[in-house]
């Protein structure tokens, strides 16, 4: 009877530890909640990229690829407790904006040549 | 309400704005309004380094990125549109197959980020990171810290001379 009651405090026991970090997994906002925020925006870049047929779309879709990569660099290096990925993330974020000048002048140059920045017009005309 | 449910209400608020902006911005139909949409989606990344304790990354992203890239962006799509409206979409089959390898991309992520890390815990830094930053970029960073300015300049240049007119 007494092991009964042991094993039933037991079992009630682990219940209540159970929901106690079921509860915690919500509420507790670990590492693995950014990096998944982080690989929902990698995601969408890449079908972004994938799927526009403009060119500037195709940009925006690389500049939400630079964002997960620069989510993930931060969370990563408060998990590590080091200050060398949020560095990283400047240096990302300095060489978006080059990209961003760069692909600009490049789709402006397209427009003025072909008359269109979709790039599977652009494709077809170049032969 | 601890601390801890606040972070989660932030959180989860801050996701919830990310992926309704961030739909906008990959499956409308006007270029323009994705470009409207990406500025709530740079925004909640920034939103999410302010959760994190990166005070200046926040605040760089918002520099940066919304006062930067996203003008650029806009002037980019009002210089290139006869028509202010593009359609920017491929055909349904395209957008089809390209949302399933995103999902499948998406979910192949998640796993391997579930196994990996699951449990792993990360505090906000409670310190100001500016001045630590500021040592790292000026102290064992110098380098790549001059040579990205110098790649800065180096990409304005070219990009100020693809777009020049040519005088014939």
């Amino acid at each position: 009877m007494g092991l009964l009651t042991w094993s039933d405090g037991a079992i009630g026991r682990q219940v209540a530890n159970l929901s106690y970090v079921e509860n915690d997994i919500m509420l507790q906002i670990g590492l693995t909640h950014y990096l998944i925020v982080g690989a929902f925006l990698f995601a969408m870049g890449v079908i972004a990229c994938v799927a526009r047929r403009n060119a500037i779309g195709i940009l925006i879709g690389i500049e939400l690829i630079l964002n997960a990569a620069n989510l993930n660099l931060v969370a990563f290096s408060l998990y590590v407790k080091n200050l060398d990925g949020q560095v990283f993330a400047v240096f990302v974020i300095i060489l978006a904006a080059c990209e961003a000048a760069v692909a600009l002048a490049i789709i402006i140059n397209l427009f003025h040549g072909y008359g269109t920045i979709e790039v599977d017009y652009a494709a077809q005309m170049k032969e | 309400m601890t601390p801890q449910t606040i972070q989660a209400v932030v959180f989860y608020a801050l996701a919830a704005i990310l992926v309704f902006s961030c739909f906008i911005v990959v499956f409308s139909h006007s270029i323009v309004h994705s470009c409207f949409a990406l500025f709530f989606t740079l925004l909640a990344v920034a939103g999410f380094y302010a959760l994190l304790g990166a005070d200046f990354l926040a605040v760089t992203q918002v520099v940066v990125y919304v006062g930067g890239i996203l003008v650029l962006l806009l002037f980019g799509i009002l210089l290139t549109s006869r028509t202010p409206l593009i359609l920017g979409l491929a055909s349904r089959r395209t957008y089809l197959f390209a949302t399933m390898a995103g999902a499948v991309v998406f979910a192949i992520l998640v796993v391997v980020i579930h196994g990996a890390w699951s449990g792993a815990s990360v505090e906000p830094g409670s310190q100001p990171t500016i001045e630590s930053l500021g040592e790292l970029l000026l102290g064992r960073y110098l380098f790549p810290f001059e040579f990205s300015s110098l790649t800065l300049l180096a990409a304005l240049i070219g990009a100020a001379y693809l777009v020049r007119r040519s005088d014939r």
